[in-house]
């Protein structure tokens, strides 16, 4: 394969539609007599629906009907988890309208259809719906005493306990021999602050129920696995199921779903006949659509004198929310395995209980696990380096694995194919200036300048990819972790590559557009590449876990390798040669040892005309692949924070952010410097800015972006980006997968900052999000407990 | 994000405003810019039958010379006072306060005269115009009264005008010989102030003459710094001359808590913001 156009830095040829205005959005779409559906909503986190009074409602002018839970409970069924953890595992049924019970403030109670957008939303506020109100319970830490329960009819709040145990599994020793026999113990708390995935582009559906198919559009990451399940969920035929996503504005996890909004706007199209639409107002999506995070994590962490650590215990309370999602009890589950991160520790043990609270459902949102694991264990490093007055840097050096160490099996049973953490680590202080920055810290120190300047350090790595389809099995996930593609091959030789993994934001078209145009020796203009329709793209299983090009790029060369097969076969016969002889390099097929040769665009007209083919060969070439993958892949980076903290406000600014991150061989190096800065500002947030904060009724206080903090591009520093190259084993191109590491790596980076800025002072920890409030609370409390050291 | 239906008229003069206004009662609502008005409304946290558009009514944008003061008219945008070379020339606080609000979008299209008959507590222009000593004028059936800045914010989003009224203008003294700083405190680069202060420093020689202070979200209006200004009056301009000074800026407010902090934090930032706003306003 010729490298013309992997690596080349193209700029994106789907941004002139998508910024231009020409894009096409679910909410854009009009269809002739569509109706209109809005949303009541219950203002109660968690209530008794004792009446629904939809008189006034329904005699509203422009409301055709309205449709309470009582309405549709037959047909409605219960919206999907596909990941039951464990055998065990509890969860309420979770009705697209509610029935009987609310179980958090935003759940849909009725559904208003109208003429126009305008008359369904005059009429929410007719519907007349008598709560009974019931105790809620919000806190973590309470859901897991039991004592007020989300769902009383379960009898607990506990939806499933998942354990791995390096003893037991035989991937290492038993924790316990560590813990007892430790010679220095960190125990900490961290808190993950409830997320909210804050897309661009609201959630939209449209349903048009006439002929003989369901058409549903919908702002979704997941097309085919939406039919799925919405033909599982509400007994229709799957095959009269069509679900087109079309331009869809940003996802972040937040769009992985089955929402009951979709669900309902397919009762609604049923119900009238007529083609439904639902678009969700920013108030709507910040309170229902599902949010990210929210964990409780108890942290034991082993060491000798020398900073070697002996063992994890990791012990953790996850958030599910009222409901579980499409994969909320799984999320917790994929950072099982990314605690012990790049270190080579013997001992590891996880814990999770999942817990049911009156708040909104939770469920992947970017980096899934994974960030929780990795804020965790870099967190940690640093307090073991502060407990052992060493620098933080030299604690990682002495725990990571060495580059001559790979492919090594790590203590949670992956196999790490690659890595080289060294290099990365290199080229990250190089472009920092990390002793400079050390002598400036020192000297901010002795001055007691009011601005106190700390470095943070995290060095990551993820697993991406996913994923392999038999692991999915063993932990028993409902799905595989392949994708599909198709590469067709047009009688003017131009290219059409379907790929069941469609772009929601990420560039997918322009990235598998270069693939096959080094791989078929085409030009790039000529590949058109076909996504988002499940009557286009047939199978697929979409887009999220960073996994569009380690997985379905991987489907897509394959499809075109067998391209490549098969047309060697026409060339041989049409140049009268052993097919053995057969070349193919930049576009034609030659015959060794001679000058004669064919472009591949002419093999494609001879295969179209079918005059001359050989005997049984099907007159096209196009193919089809679908591509497991054996392995994760392994990004890994090591991103550096000059942090400053105004100790008189308590602001906390960013000076310096250099990340280097190895996501092996890259594509475009535009589009991935793209996901790296979108990952960092989404990871920044975690760290300085977002939390989704509730009352003690469990009524949303940060129900608008006015007190959602979302930061924008004034807010972020300017980021020094760079890379190593490390490719990945484990596929064709050694690609590893880029969409969540910047969001993985930085929020520990800036937490560790901001400690190492202030610990001089006296503080131990601060919750994220580190704002000013938070940071000056924490310095004073400092000064009171007169922790100055 | 749909509001109720409303009616909707679009006057030329204050007097067809007024009259507009008196017919429609108290399910009328003048419009200005919308930066406040539009989301409430599409929220439906309010429904005004009638919306009485001030776009187009003669005279009330733009600044003027009045004698020994500035007539801001209550339809100047933002944009406008941040970048207005009388108002740069002598109360340039207000400019540089208006240069804070939101974003260029935003200080385009909301108004002076908008913003401060809003009188949200966190707000960017009341606190300046308090400092300023400004008086508003207000435009009723009866004619014409004047609001004394001091008497014109009455609480949390409530000021002194009537239902039947309209902010025409204010009126703002000129200031000669003295410096001006906005120093505003936010989380996030968009937002309203957690804490502002508004500051004016009138030095002579070595010291400082007279200051005037006006705090932004420390209470449900605007309220002066006053045990400040006298603290500052006759000081030596040095840092700890000020610093001592501003020690004494929470004195007498009442700052709420939410999110972004406690009122134990906001008196704190208080202090920090008044001594920082002083210096700076003072050219230290
Ligand atoms: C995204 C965003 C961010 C913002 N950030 C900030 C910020 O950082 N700092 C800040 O200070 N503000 C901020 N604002 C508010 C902005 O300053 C508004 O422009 C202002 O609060 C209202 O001005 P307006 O002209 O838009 O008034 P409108 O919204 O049209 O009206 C506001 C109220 O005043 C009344 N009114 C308007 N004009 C008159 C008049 N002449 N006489 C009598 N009554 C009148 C209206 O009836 C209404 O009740 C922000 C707004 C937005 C949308």
């Amino acid at each position: 394969m010729t490298t013309a156009e992997v690596g080349r830095a193209r700029l994106r040829k789907e941004d002139a539609h998508l910024i231009t205005g020409r894009s096409r959005y679910t909410d854009n779409i009009t269809l002739p007599g569509m109706l209109h559906l809005a949303m009541v909503r219950s203002p109660f986190a968690h209530a008794k629906i004792t009446s629904v009074d939809v008189a006034a409602a329904k005699s509203s002018p422009g409301v055709v009907a309205v449709l309470t839970g009582a309405d549709v409970a037959a047909e409605q069924g219960s919206l999907p988890n596909a990941w039951p953890i464990t055998p065990d595992q509890k969860a309420p049924a979770h009705p697209a309208i509610a029935v009987d019970e609310v179980a958090f403030a935003g759940e849909v109670v009725a559904c208003i259809i109208a003429r126009s957008a305008a008359a369904a939303r005059d009429a929410v506020e007719l519907v007349d719906v008598d709560y009974e109100g019931l105790p809620v319970v919000l806190d973590l830490e309470e859901a897991a005493k039991d004592q007020v329960l989300a769902h009383p009819g379960l009898g607990t709040n506990k939806s499933a306990t998942w354990v791995f145990d390096s003893g037991e599994a035989g991937t290492g020793k038993p924790i316990r021999e560590a813990l007892d026999g430790a010679e220095v113990l960190i125990e900490r708390t961290f808190y993950q602050q409830r997320l909210i995935p804050s897309f661009m582009e609201p959630r939209s559906t449209v349903v048009d129920p006439t002929g003989e198919q369901i058409t549903v559009w919908s702002a979704t990451q997941i097309p085919h696995i939406l039919r799925l399940m919405l033909a599982l969920t509400l007994a229709i035929p799957e095959s009269k199921v069509r679900v087109i996503a079309p331009d869809v504005g940003g996802g972040f996890g937040g769009k992985l779903q089955v929402t009951p909004e979709e669900a309902i706007t397919v009762l609604a199209a049923r119900h009238t006949g007529k083609p439904c639409k639902y678009t969700e107002t920013r108030s709507e999506s910040l309170m229902a659509a599902h949010h990210g995070r929210a964990q409780v994590q108890r942290l034991k962490l082993s060491a000798t004198k020398e900073g070697i650590v002996t063992g994890l215990d990791v012990s953790l309370l996850a958030d599910m929310g009222a409901y579980l999602g499409l994969v909320t009890s799984g999320i917790p589950i994929l950072g099982a395995f990314m605690y012990n991160s790049i270190y080579k520790f013997p001992a590891y043990r996880f814990e999770c209980t999942n817990l049911f609270t009156n708040k909104a459902w939770t469920d992947a949102y970017r980096g899934a696990g994974r960030p929780e694991a990795t804020f965790a264990i870099e967190r940690m490093m640093d307090e073991l380096a502060a407990e052992l007055g060493l620098d933080p840097l030299q604690v990682r050096e002495r725990n990571w694995i060495k580059h001559e160490e790979f492919p090594f099996t790590t203590v949670a049973g992956l196999e790490y194919d690659s890595g080289n953490y060294e290099a990365a680590t290199a080229k990250a202080l190089e472009l920092f200036g990390y002793d400079a920055l050390r002598a400036e810290q020192s000297r901010r120190r002795e001055t007691k300048d009011p601005v106190q300047l700390g470095i943070g350090i995290s060095t990551f790595t993820e697993m991406c990819g996913l994923a392999p389809s038999r692991v999915l099995g063993a932990l028993n996930y409902g799905a595989g972790g392949w994708e599909h593609a198709q590469v067709r091959v047009l009688p003017t030789g131009n290219i059409e590559v379907v790929t069941g993994s469609s772009s929601h934001g990420q560039g997918h078209e322009t990235a598998w557009s270069q693939l096959v145009a080094d791989k078929l020796g085409v030009p790039f203009e000529n590949v058109e590449v076909l996504h988002g329709d499940t009557q286009i793209s047939q199978r697929g299983l979409d887009t999220y876990g960073s996994r569009s090009l380690t997985v379905g790029g991987m489907a897509v060369l394959a499809a075109a390798d067998k391209v490549i097969e098969k047309a060697k076969v026409v060339a041989a016969h049409l140049m009268e040669a052993s097919e053995d002889d057969i070349e193919f390099a930049d576009g034609r097929f030659s015959v060794k040892g001679t000058d004669q040769s064919t472009a591949l665009g002419e093999i494609a007209l001879a295969t179209f005309s079918a005059h001359n083919l050989p005997d049984g060969f099907e007159p096209n070439l196009d193919s089809d692949a679908t591509f497991d993958p054996q392995n994760f892949s392994f990004p890994h980076g090591t991103h550096l924070a000059a942090i400053e903290v105004d100790t008189e406000t308590g602001r906390v600014s960013i000076r310096k952010y250099v990340c280097v991150d190895d996501v092996g061989v890259v594509v475009n190096p535009l589009i991935v410097e793209g996901q790296v800065h979108g990952g960092l500002a989404q990871g920044i947030a975690q760290a300085l800015y977002e939390e989704a904060v509730y009352d003690d009724a469990g009524t949303l206080v940060t129900g608008s972006f006015v007190d959602y903090l979302v930061p924008g591009a004034p807010d972020l520093p300017h980021y020094t980006t760079a890379r190593t190259e490390t490719p990945s084993t484990t596929n064709q191109l050694g690609a590893k997968g880029v969409g969540e590491a910047g969001t993985i790596a930085s929020t520990p980076a800036i937490v560790n900052g901001v400690l190492d800025a202030v610990r001089h002072l006296g503080v131990k920890d601060i919750r994220m999000p580190c704002s000013p409030s938070r940071v000056w609370a924490a310095l004073e409390e400092a000064k009171m407990t007169g922790g100055v050291r | 994000m749909i509001p109720s239906a409303f009616d909707y008229a679009a006057p030329n003069t204050v007097a067809e405003a007024l009259s507009l206004l008196a017919l429609a009662g108290d399910s009328g609502k003048l419009l200005a810019g919308g930066q406040s008005l539009i989301p409430v409304m599409k929220l439906r946290l309010a429904d005004p039958q009638m919306v009485i558009d001030l776009g187009r009514v003669e005279g009330l944008a733009g600044v003027r010379e009045d004698g020994d003061a500035l007539l801001i008219g209550a339809m100047t945008p933002h944009h406008q006072v941040a970048t207005d070379p009388l108002v740069a020339a002598y109360v340039p606080l207000l400019a540089k306060a208006a240069a804070t609000v939101a974003d260029p979008q935003v200080r385009h299209r909301g108004t002076f005269g908008g913003a401060l008959v809003h009188a949200d507590p966190a707000g960017d222009l009341p606190a300046p115009v308090l400092a300023a000593e400004a008086t508003f004028i207000l435009a009723g059936p009866g004619g014409e009264r004047r609001v004394a800045a001091a008497d014109f914010f009455q609480g949390y989003f409530t000021t002194a005008i009537a239902e039947d009224e309209i902010l025409t203008h204010v009126r703002v003294p000129k200031y000669t010989g003295w410096g001006a700083h906005y120093e505003k405190f936010t989380r996030v680069a968009q937002q309203w102030s957690i804490v502002a202060v508004a500051a004016m420093v009138r030095v002579e020689g070595g010291t400082i003459a007279e200051a005037r202070i006006g705090l932004t979200n420390m209470a449900s209006t605007p309220v002066r710094a006053t045990a400040v200004e006298q603290a500052l009056a006759g000081a030596p301009l040095t840092r700890d001359a000020i610093a001592a000074a501003s020690s004494h800026a929470a004195e007498g407010t009442d700052p709420a808590s939410d999110l972004n902090g406690d009122a134990a934090y906001r008196r704190h930032l208080a202090e920090v913001l008044t001594r920082r706003a002083v210096v700076t306003a003072a050219g230290l």
